[in-house]
């Protein structure tokens, strides 16, 4: 805007009549009609235009600064590829940290699209519309520019091939596609509350700082600036998730109890997502930044008792398992990895066993569990893998009914027994990981009875690659579970002997002697 | 406690003034250095001033401009044409 | 130690992702639409029935009577992925942002006529409203289509039509009207001329199918709107007080004859997929079209008195050619 008409208007006003003002109240078609979703959840509005525009960008602006961080990123993208990046990278483990990057945040990032078109439609102000359609479109770039950014990876290495046709099959990606699922089948209110709030504003930080500043750390400029010019849209994001929150406790009493229980659900059911997260930055960057713990402490932690403290003055109160994860920031990236190295044969991403000094690291960084329940395991891994008995468990895991993790994790307050809850509905049994899971079935039992858990759906035989004849004589259920996911032999196993390992050796060689 | 309001932005030579504009108009901000990012911690209320940062860059500076370098912020936001305050004081 | 990345030569051990291998043959890399594009959108294995709609699934092909073999037939030729999207905007905004500056210091905007902006006003102004319309509706096909090729080009058309509101917007700022703007939106909402667009508009937001949506919204309605604003009434208006509109419309121009290039291999693309398509397609354009013409005739009214019908029907008339263009008998 040219200054003589910023003088006139100030930006709130300029904003007010470049949105809301574009808005009527529908006359030939009720507007319950034309919102037919924003009353079922029980949310009760009353004045649509009390909403606060947190950020006020109109759409030349948008596209001015959207297009200047575009300009920059596919040039530098451009130029890694050009020079062969890929092998500026520390270690040919940090390639494993993408494989399982690609496989888990371009698809959800992708449902965040799609949600937020939906909400988009549905909201009945003009400004959480606008701020969600935007939103919609930012999704859309950050799973474009993830896929670019690895897409040259996947010329040179393997796993990263088949993440498309893996990400609705693949066991271990099952969780945050049941996140998502499970917030894109909410109404338009409760998927603010679960990605524009829980996810955007707890816990994203924690998602992509450290894993921006890992990539920074190891020499992948493709992923930094990805990562980075994709968190610079974050804080729009950010500003929008919070202001849903006030704008709802503000509008009347009766939604604080609902609003609640979203956070409590939603808090539980991101913490549960961000265990693969923590694993990467403990285990797969070769050089760490901070641990898992550490971040947890700033941006969660800190950041979240900011947060919480400021809406208390609403009456909400901190998330329910805000103490168990506090808890649990010092167990869960272990038993994540313990749990992917004993599947040697079911990932499209190598594992391995950490290396003398990261042992180390790993005490200093965890000093009151790691030495005492974790260390103990790898030293007897490392020993067996050295006598060739690298260790792989081949039955198949027990998935919590609701957020479809691996039941893995231990009981609260006892690190050595292994947490396991269960509950019958209308006769069928069902099983958890946790408290937290296990209340948020009993709320909403005839949703989470609809689960997809691979180990549970393969042993009745829907996890089939195509033209498999069930009928057949030898038929057994699942017993074909690699052509289904489209696996690469190549890309799993240990990262010992991989081919990627040798591969990235052979190719550095050859840039640095004749 | 006042709970902190923080920015962090990617570094590089716009950034370098912003940071020098913040740290000059808020007299307790902590700067926290990281691997091509740059973090500013404020108790209670972080302020950005138009004016401030256009003396630093010497040009005229948009405050929509911060959304080409922004990686992450906490508190509620409000901006004008001449200041973004990030503040958990109400 | 120090390496020369730069002058190895290695040879990759695939060219692309196994999906678009499958669609385009292995042998050569992926354009950037493509992997941004095709077979993204989950199809199988949800854990939930949405439970704003328990009788589809998330993504469910039958919420539309159109079928397709191949839903990312309906690719964009525009080959915008949001990098290219976001760049080609860029460049258009600002060219327009230049356009707008140039004629508010030049006093050209201010300056312009007072029955050249008694004409802006009574019908340019109205239409950031239409704008509105357009960018709710193709956020409803963004939501609830199938397959990220025409969520992806739609959620971009919403953004556009936002866009194209707001420049309107700037256009009765530049005007020195900014009080115009209310009259406008009373015009909208209570003036006889303008009714039946807002009822037809208001008819479309309750549509359930949307690829009917987006023939009636995209296809009918703009197809006629835009030519008759912006060329027939531009020309008009420069007629009679030199060429500042063609300065101040510049983006709506030249977004809709990019536009229609989308809008029209989509059709085509569905048209031919099979028979039954081409039938239904062909009767939701008769339908559209004509209540387009009812609704728009008032409104060409306004921009042209007793000429108004002739010039609509020349609009018309191109509408027809594209349809034909696109396979669709009518």
């Amino acid at each position: 805007m040219d200054m003589k008409v910023a003088k006139k208007l100030g930006l709130k006003e300029r904003y007010t009549m470049m949105t809301r003002d574009l808005a009527w109240d529908t006359t030939f078609q009720p507007m319950d009609k034309v919102f037919p979703q924003v009353g079922y959840e029980g949310i009760k509005i009353h004045d649509w235009d009390k909403w606060e525009d947190p950020f006020r960008l109109t759409m030349d602006a948008y596209w001015k600064y959207q297009a200047e961080k575009e300009r920059k990123l596919y040039a530098i993208l451009d130029a890694f590829n050009q020079n062969n990046g890929h092998l500026s990278v520390t270690d040919a483990r940090y390639i494993n940290v993408l494989k399982l990057f690609l496989g888990s945040t371009p698809p959800l990032e992708l449902m965040a699209a799609r949600g937020f078109s939906m909400v988009a439609r549905q909201m009945v102000g003009a400004g959480p519309r606008v701020a969600c359609m935007m939103q919609s479109v930012d999704e859309y770039r950050h799973f474009q520019t993830q896929i670019h950014s690895i897409s040259n990876y996947n010329r040179f290495y393997n796993g990263l091939d088949e993440f498309a046709h893996q990400q609705s099959r693949m066991w271990y990606l099952s969780d945050g596609k049941s996140f998502f699922d499970d917030a894109i089948t909410a109404g338009p209110f409760e998927f603010m509350v679960a990605i524009g709030f829980a996810f955007e504003y707890v816990l994203t930080n924690i998602l992509f700082v450290p894993f921006i500043s890992g990539a920074a750390y190891n020499g992948d400029m493709a992923a930094m600036t990805v990562g980075f010019s994709a968190q610079s849209d974050e804080a729009r994001h950010m500003t929008l998730g919070l202001e849903c929150i006030k704008f709802m406790l503000e509008q009347d009493p009766d939604n604080l109890p609902i609003v609640q229980r979203w956070i409590d659900k939603w808090t539980w059911r991101g913490t549960r997502k961000l265990a693969s997260v923590g694993m990467m930055m403990d285990y797969m960057l070769p050089k760490r930044i901070m641990s898992f713990k550490e971040a947890w402490e700033i941006y969660f932690e800190q950041n979240g008792t900011a947060l919480f403290t400021d809406l208390a003055r609403y009456g909400i109160k901190v998330p329910k398992c805000f103490e168990q994860t506090i808890e649990e920031k010092e167990h869960i990236t272990h038993q994540s990895w313990i749990g992917f190295y004993m599947k040697p044969d079911a990932t499209p991403f190598h594992t391995w066993m950490p290396q003398p000094e990261e042992l180390d690291w790993l005490s200093e960084k965890y000093p009151n569990t790691f030495d005492k329940y974790y260390r103990p395991v790898y030293e007897y891994w490392i020993e067996q893998e050295k006598a060739g008995n690298r260790f792989n468990n081949k039955t198949q895991p027990m998935n919590c009914q609701v957020c479809v993790s691996t039941i893995k994790f231990n009981e609260p307050g006892d690190p050595m027994e292994m947490c396991f809850r269960e509950t019958e509905y209308k006769g069928e049994k069902f099983h958890f990981c946790s408290d937290h899971c296990k209340e948020i079935f009993e709320d909403e039992p005839e949703k989470y009875v609809q689960t997809f858990i691979s180990s549970h759906a393969a042993l009745q035989g829907k996890c089939e690659p195509e033209g498999t004849d069930v009928n057949a004589h030898d038929y057994r259920p699942g017993a074909r579970m690699h052509a289904y996911w489209r696996m690469d032999k190549r890309a799993s196993g240990d990262f010992n002997g991989s081919e990627d390992q040798k591969n990235f050796a052979k190719w550095r060689a050859q840039a640095t002697r004749n | 406690m006042t709970s902190n309001a923080f920015i962090a932005f990617q570094k590089n030579e716009e950034t370098r003034c912003i940071v020098e504009a913040i740290v000059e108009d808020n007299p307790a901000a902590v700067v926290v250095d990281q691997p091509a990012m740059v973090k500013v911690d404020v108790p209670g209320r972080l302020v950005i001033k138009r004016a401030t940062v256009e003396e630093k860059m010497g040009r005229d500076f948009d405050l929509q401009e911060l959304q080409l370098h922004l990686i992450t912020i906490s508190g509620h936001l409000d901006e004008s044409d001449d200041e973004f305050v990030l503040s958990w004081q109400r | 130690m120090s390496m020369d990345l730069r002058t190895i030569t290695i040879e990759p051990l695939r060219q692309t992702f196994g999906h678009l291998a499958r669609r385009m043959g292995a042998d050569k890399p992926a354009s950037r639409y493509m992997e941004g594009t095709m077979d993204l959108q989950p199809v199988e294995n949800y854990h939930y029935r949405p439970t704003w709609d328990p009788s589809h699934d998330i993504f469910d092909p039958t919420r539309t009577r159109v079928t397709m073999k191949d839903w990312y037939a309906l690719k964009d030729p525009r080959q915008f992925f949001y990098g290219a999207w976001t760049l080609a905007r860029g460049r258009m905004q600002e060219t327009a942002t230049a356009d707008f500056d140039l004629a508010e210091e030049m006093g050209l905007a201010a300056g312009y006529p007072a029955d050249g902006k008694a004409v802006v006003n009574q019908v340019l102004l109205p239409l950031r409203h239409v704008a509105w319309g357009s960018n709710i509706n193709n956020s409803y096909i963004a939501a609830y289509s199938y397959g990220i090729a025409i969520s992806q080009a739609t959620a971009y058309a919403c953004m556009d039509q936002l866009g194209i509101a707001q420049f309107i917007t700037r256009l009765a700022i530049s005007l020195d009207e900014i009080d115009a703007l209310a009259e406008a939106k009373q015009a909208w909402l209570k003036a006889p001329a303008w009714q039946g667009l807002r009822h037809y508009i208001e008819d479309q937001m309750v549509m359930d199918d949307w690829f009917e949506l987006f023939v009636a919204q995209n296809f009918a309605l703009e197809g006629l709107l835009f030519p008759l604003i912006y060329d027939k009434l531009n020309d008009r208006l420069n007629a009679a007080h030199g060429p500042v509109m063609t300065l101040l419309t510049r983006f709506q121009r030249e977004w809709y004859a990019e536009n229609v290039k989308w809008v029209d291999a989509v059709l085509k693309a569905a048209a031919a997929d099979n028979p039954a398509n081409k039938a239904l397609l062909g009767e939701w354009i008769r339908a559209a079209r004509q209540r387009s013409i009812e609704v728009l005739t008032p409104v060409a009214e306004l921009g042209f008195g007793a000429e108004g019908a002739a010039v609509l029907d020349e609009v018309v008339q191109q509408l027809d050619a594209r349809a034909a263009k696109a396979g669709i008998p009518l």
